[in-house]
């Protein structure tokens, strides 16, 4: 579904990414982990566009998207959310939804219609049901910046969807959450990959990455060390030693 | 009585020029050019009427149209720089215009009369008004039709799809590209609807004066173009009114008197509201609670 292909990013003579390639197969959930500065962040800034590779490929369902600007690769089907969430605080939950309903089909009928006049059922439609889906109802009317910090991540995940991707990147998703709100997100994730879309996740919360990652891919320095299910990546020595550092330095 | 009703005049169109710059100010953009585009819409439209004997509509429609087109052109330049440098471009770009028109001559004879654009003396003259017997109380309530019509098109905007991807893109521009928002299509699109907006106000402002010249296009117009939006807040039409009613019937006129001190009192306005309500009089929240006392749940 997503595929890099020895995809690399230089900030002068800093390698942030440095030759990587990983092929995610769709409907998977990939977890993508590494120490705080091995390039996670980059990866998914070069896949959406907001940074642009020094070298490489990034290819979506076969088709070749390295140099497409950020706005046009959601509508070849890649979502995003922000590890410090970036909603429009001064809109509504509403509106924040409304506002990314961008795909190439949700634009045919998107423009000048007022909500509250009928127009764009579908919108209508699909911003209910995510709502809904993101226990977020009774909140559509509010202020995206009065939310709960845990509702702004559902939001911000439900904003994420409203546009009805292949593939969806997540980075850090359970950042600042608690046990029970981790829970739920697990939930949300699993289900969101049973409807057939392929996640990228990228996370420090190691018991959710191995609980629910298909797959995982480790990252140290902008390369990758280790790539496998997640009990394979826990017992490859490159990983412990990443992680933890060794005895003889 | 005539006092009211040119008061009357110049709010419509400082509403006018206030709401060119509410929609550019939506996405984020701090534009000093509307003085710009006003004076390229004063001086498209008044020719037409007077050099060429085009009917007022549209004589303005058309300065609305030219100034739009000169806001997209400058549009895609000037939207490459952010902040501070944007506001820098476009007082050059005011600037400009201003010159330009200081050294624009364009007349010709009418009867004994030559009439035209003349540099410094200005453009004189610009008598449709009174030639076709509107009298002062037509004026005023031809002003605020266009007023209203440009205020409710605004305010249909508002609750569209479109004016939410305004705001979005003032908000934050990584997330909204990161939803699918062209960041250049929507700024363009942005610049281009309040440089007409700014070029119909010029127009007007032409006929119902009779006589411009370049030193009714100065930064300070362009700062008034945008204190309005500012002070009203951005997320009504009805702010950028409120403030225009305000500053332009009780600071500027009511408090006469007073001579050049108003002007100490309108940077002591700006700065009290940046304290006191820094998002403007009508800032989101305060809409979105109206419109929950209203009872209505809009987009």
């Amino acid at each position: 579904m997503l595929e890099l292909q020895n995809l690399s990013k230089h900030f002068g003579g800093v390698r942030a990414v440095d030759g990587l390639s990983l092929r995610i197969d769709p409907g998977q959930i990939f977890g993508l982990i590494g120490p705080n500065g091995s390039g996670k962040s980059t990866t998914v800034n070069l896949i959406t566009g907001l940074l642009q590779a020094t070298h490489g490929s990034i290819r979506l369902a076969g088709e070749e998207i390295t140099r497409l600007p950020t706005h046009a690769r959601l509508s070849t089907g890649i979502a995003r959310t922000f590890q410090n969430i970036r909603l429009f605080g001064q809109l509504t939950v509403w509106q924040n939804l409304w506002v990314a309903e961008n795909s190439k089909a949700q634009r045919q009928h998107t423009g000048f219609m007022p909500r509250w006049l009928g127009g764009e059922r579908g919108a209508r439609v699909r911003i209910t049901r995510a709502l809904e889906f993101s226990g977020l109802a009774d909140k559509a009317d509010e202020l995206a910046s009065n939310l709960a910090f845990g509702e702004q991540r559902r939001l911000e995940l439900a904003r994420a969807m409203a546009a009805e991707p292949k593939v969806l990147l997540l980075d850090e998703p359970a950042a600042g959450m608690n046990p029970e709100e981790i829970g739920a997100l697990d939930d949300r994730i699993r289900h969101i990959r049973d409807s057939g879309i392929t996640v990228l996740l990228i996370e420090h919360h190691m018991e959710l990455i191995m609980a629910i990652a298909d797959r995982i891919a480790v990252l140290n320095f902008g390369q990758k060390i280790a790539e496998g299910t997640p009990a394979e990546v826990q017992a490859h020595p490159a990983v412990r030693e990443a992680y933890l550092g060794t005895a003889e330095h | 009585m005539d006092f009211y009703l040119g008061l009357l005049q110049i709010m419509g169109v400082h509403t006018l020029l206030g709401l060119s710059a509410y929609v550019v100010l939506q996405t984020g953009q701090i534009t000093l050019a509307q003085a710009g585009f006003m004076a390229i819409g004063a001086y498209a439209a008044a020719m037409l009427t007077v050099l060429a004997g085009w009917p007022l509509v549209v004589a303005l429609v058309a300065g609305a149209l030219v100034a739009g087109l000169m806001a997209c052109l400058v549009g895609f330049p000037a939207l490459r720089v952010h902040g501070l440098m944007l506001v820098v471009a476009t007082i050059a770009f005011t600037e400009i215009v201003r010159l330009f028109f200081f050294n624009f001559d364009y007349q010709i004879a009418r009867g004994s009369l030559q009439v035209g654009p003349l540099g410094g003396e200005g453009f004189r003259q610009i008598r449709y008004f009174p030639e076709n017997g509107w009298t002062t109380m037509h004026v005023a309530v031809f002003i605020w039709i266009v007023v209203a019509l440009v205020m409710a098109a605004l305010w249909w905007m508002d609750r569209s799809r479109a004016g939410v991807v305004l705001r979005a893109v003032g908000e934050d521009e990584i997330a909204a590209q990161s939803c699918g928002i062209n960041l250049t299509a929507v700024k363009v699109s942005a610049m281009t609807a309040g440089g007409a907006i700014a070029g119909l106000a010029g127009g007007i402002y032409a006929h119902y004066t009779t006589h411009i010249e370049q030193t009714n296009f100065t930064i300070l117009v362009a700062t008034f173009a945008i204190a309005y939006p500012i002070l009203g807040g951005l997320s009504s039409v009805f702010g950028t009114l409120a403030a225009v009613v305000f500053i332009q019937g009780f600071l500027v006129e009511g408090l006469r008197f007073l001579g050049d001190w108003r002007n100490l009192l309108f940077g002591a306005l700006i700065v009290l509201v940046m304290n006191v309500r820094p998002s403007g009089l009508l800032d989101a929240r305060t809409t979105a609670m109206l419109r929950r006392l209203l009872g209505r749940k809009e987009g």
